[in-house]
């Protein structure tokens, strides 16, 4: 099944018709009666049996198991309140920290406007949004700058089984993280972070195709010059 | 809908030819233009030109609602506060919301409110804004067509995009689309908005005097206008998102659970 | 919304003053790119939409007949106000105006003013009875930062194509004579650097901020310092002098 031919590979708007053909109804999609139609704004993809609308734009909501980059806003005397970029307040629980915090001593280990990478934890049918800092790879942001991108573009700026993600650290040698909510942060000398931020806002853009990871990839050559290190995965 | 005026001139609004004062014939519409994602800041905006009302919609949301004591646990709120510029009439208007911006307000709050997804949001609100930069009547139906696609640029789930027109009565003919002298000096106006694909009325106003056979013609008017209305609003979204269609599959979001990456500092 | 800057970002800024350059890569005397649209609104006796980079601002001048201030009855009226309408930010409520939006208005108000670039007394239709009076309404419609310069833009470009309405009083309408051309440039400093035209981002880290208007001469016409931080002698210095300079180019984009 060809699935990125252009004529399947459309731009839908909210209450329109998705042809079913006998698909059943996915993500960002509604019924009524036996027709499927869009529910937001989006690309229509069919995928193993599903018609789906991947969403185009909206705000981050958070699920279980994302990462995401925070901010800290506010604390309590057993957690600190943060802010990722959701219309839900996100706390972390002092038990969910990779510190022995004494109650009332939350001060000490993370104060408003740190910037952490954490992972959501749990999220209720209420929308109560829990975080976790308890895994090696979260913990507080030091140094480096933090950009923000439309969330919905994160899967790109990743690409295929980490493909692009891989290529823009692979030219520039820039220590990446990329939040499922849309926060990147940054690391590296200003200016090979320069190249990396530019390749990530082509991405954000939709800069003229030929396929976006060549374009990216020929971007990433002017600037350095060279082709890429062969490939690592991770650097 | 103004309050209607004495017409001292007795204006001819609409000839015996049926050409209304701008050359149109009863059921044509003024030129209408649409813009999507039109402001940086806001999660979605529209800006719309409809003869000479200029309009301009926001969408913020969904976002925490405030104050605490008014959010709702089952869906989002969905609020829209409509205000006039005071340089978009010919008389300054005094800024801050009077009582006529408050009722347009909460009638296209109520329109928007019945084809939102508000459950998938608890606790949040979907706060829509309108602006009238210029007006010349219909500004309610400029408003709410342009936050509409607002709201489709937001990526707001919604049933899908409402459309909106008004009709009325000059010089005793039903007209389509009343501009400012006509609604100052017809006998009746009539503001509505319709989704679209179900044909369900989400908001009706009316003023004036009408016949029942009058108000059925006026209605029919409208409707029928928002047809064209809705492909408007269609054709600036997809212009918006036109590079999206150019893109080869889209990563499954299963990938992009990241692997830890070397982030050692912490 | 939250509004607390992160501390990463306040020092990531800092980093970048301190080695010579800023988030978007302009020099620290360089503003950003002005685009105005005079005659934007037709319902207006005068208007233009300013876009100072990301920040777009929309000023509409109103020009109607009224009675004169009993202590100036034979001067016009002149009338500033501004409006933070929510969809420019998320951190812009609805509601009575905010000391924000008053200072903003006050201050462009002073700009204008001061150069006497309306002549007031050309205003007086009949001495003691019936003046113009006029309306400067500014209306926020993104913010990135900047609003005073931004809003200062519009309103003196708005000025410059402003029709009186004499056909009220049984004359021709005539275009608003402009006398004077006040342009307002605005310094933040951030730690030890100083930069012009800050957006959202410096602006919202920034110690203290001042705002300067001058004249086509480079004279000084008004002053605002803004934030909680303080400016030494010889910062002020730099920053007036900074504003005549850039002032002269930015007016010359605001009379095209």
């Amino acid at each position: 099944m060809d699935e990125s031919g252009p004529a399947r590979r459309q731009v839908v708007i909210p209450g329109e018709l998705l042809d079913g053909r006998g698909l059943k109804p996915g993500s960002g999609t509604y019924v009524e009666g036996d027709q499927i139609f869009a529910a937001h704004i989006g690309i229509r993809q069919e995928r193993e049996g599903f018609v789906d609308v991947v969403p185009l734009s909206g705000r981050y909501i958070p699920r279980a198991r994302d990462a995401v980059v925070g901010q800290v806003i506010d604390l309590g005397p057993s957690h600190w309140l943060t802010d990722i970029n959701s219309p839900y307040p996100a706390p972390l629980h002092a038990t969910e920290s990779p510190w022995r915090v004494e109650f009332g001593d939350t001060e000490r280990f993370l104060r408003v406007g740190d910037a952490i990478i954490a992972g959501v934890l749990s999220v209720d049918e209420a929308m109560h949004v829990q975080l976790t800092m308890a895994d090696r790879q979260y913990g507080r942001l030091h140094g480096g700058q933090i950009i923000e991108i439309p969330h919905v573009r994160v899967p790109r700026v990743i690409g295929q089984r980490g493909t692009m993600i891989a290529m823009i650290r692979d030219f520039t040698r820039v220590e990446m993280f990329v939040g499922q909510n849309g926060r990147i942060w940054l690391d590296g000398s200003p200016t090979d972070v320069g190249h990396a931020v530019h390749a990530i806002h082509l991405i954000e853009e939709r800069a003229p195709l030929v396929g976006l990871t060549d374009t990216v990839r020929e971007y990433l050559v002017g600037a350095y010059g060279r082709g890429a290190a062969p490939p690592t995965g991770r650097n | 809908m103004k309050d209607k005026e004495h017409n001292p001139k007795q204006l001819k609004l609409i000839d015996a030819n049926g050409i209304r004062l701008d050359g149109r014939r009863y059921d044509e519409l003024r030129p209408i233009k649409i813009e999507a994602g039109v402001l940086k800041k806001a999660d979605g905006s529209a800006y719309i030109e409809w003869g000479n009302n200029r309009v301009l919609a926001a969408v913020y949301g969904p976002r925490e609602a405030h104050p605490r004591h008014l959010q709702d646990p089952a869906k989002a709120l969905v609020q829209c506060r409509y205000n006039m510029a005071p340089f978009s009439v010919t008389e300054r208007k005094r800024p801050g919301p009077d009582r006529r911006s408050v009722e347009i307000s909460k009638v296209i709050s109520e329109a928007f409110a019945s084809v939102v997804f508000a459950e998938q949001f608890p606790r949040t609100s979907v706060d829509i804004f309108i602006e009238v930069l210029q007006a010349d009547a219909g500004t309610r139906c400029a408003g709410l067509t342009a936050a509409s696609v607002a709201l489709a640029d937001a990526g707001i789930p919604m049933r899908d995009l409402v459309a909106s027109c008004a009709s009325g009565k000059i010089g005793g003919v039903v007209c389509l689309d009343l501009n400012k002298d006509e609604d100052n000096f017809g006998e009746a106006d009539c503001p509505m908005a319709i989704v679209p694909r179900t044909g369900d009325v989400v908001l009706l106003q009316m003023d004036g005097h009408l016949t029942e056979e009058e108000f059925h013609s006026a209605l029919d008017l409208s409707i029928k206008a928002t047809k064209g209305i809705y492909q408007l609003q269609r054709q600036a979204l997809l212009r918006r998102y036109a590079t999206a269609a150019q893109e080869g599959e889209e990563p499954p979001r299963a990938d992009i659970r990241e692997p830890p990456s070397e982030v050692n500092d912490l | 919304m939250t509004e607390v800057i992160s501390e990463l970002m306040r020092e990531h800024i800092q980093r970048l003053a301190a080695s010579g350059t800023r988030t978007d890569g302009r020099a620290f005397d360089e503003p950003r790119k002005l685009v105005v649209e005079k005659n934007y609104i037709k319902t207006a006796e005068g208007s233009a939409r300013v876009r100072l980079g990301n920040t777009d601002v929309l000023v509409g001048i109103k020009i109607d007949t009224g009675e004169p201030y009993p202590d100036t009855p034979n001067s016009g009226v002149l009338s500033t106000s501004a409006e933070l309408i929510p969809m420019a930010s998320p951190s812009f409520e609805s509601g009575p105006p905010r000391p924000e939006a008053i200072e903003l208005a006050r201050v462009v108000d002073r700009g204008i003013r001061e150069t006497k670039a309306v002549n007031m007394e050309n205003m007086c239709i009949v001495p003691n009875e019936k003046v113009w009076v006029m309306f400067i309404d500014i209306h926020v419609l993104d913010y990135d930062g900047n609003l005073f310069d931004a809003s200062s833009y519009g309103a003196v470009a708005a000025l410059s194509c402003a029709k009186v309405p004499a056909s009220k009083i049984g004359k021709e309408d005539y275009p608003l004579p402009l006398e004077n051309w006040p342009v307002s440039v605005t310094s933040a400093r951030i730690g030890d650097t100083i930069v012009v035209d800050p957006n959202l981002d410096e602006e919202r880290i920034a110690d203290a901020r001042l705002t300067v208007t001058t004249d086509e001469k480079g004279d000084l016409r008004a002053m605002q310092k803004g934030l909680k931080g303080s400016f030494r002698l010889d910062e002020i210095r730099r920053i007036i002098e900074t504003s005549q300079r850039v002032g002269r180019s930015i007016r010359e984009t605001i009379r095209t």
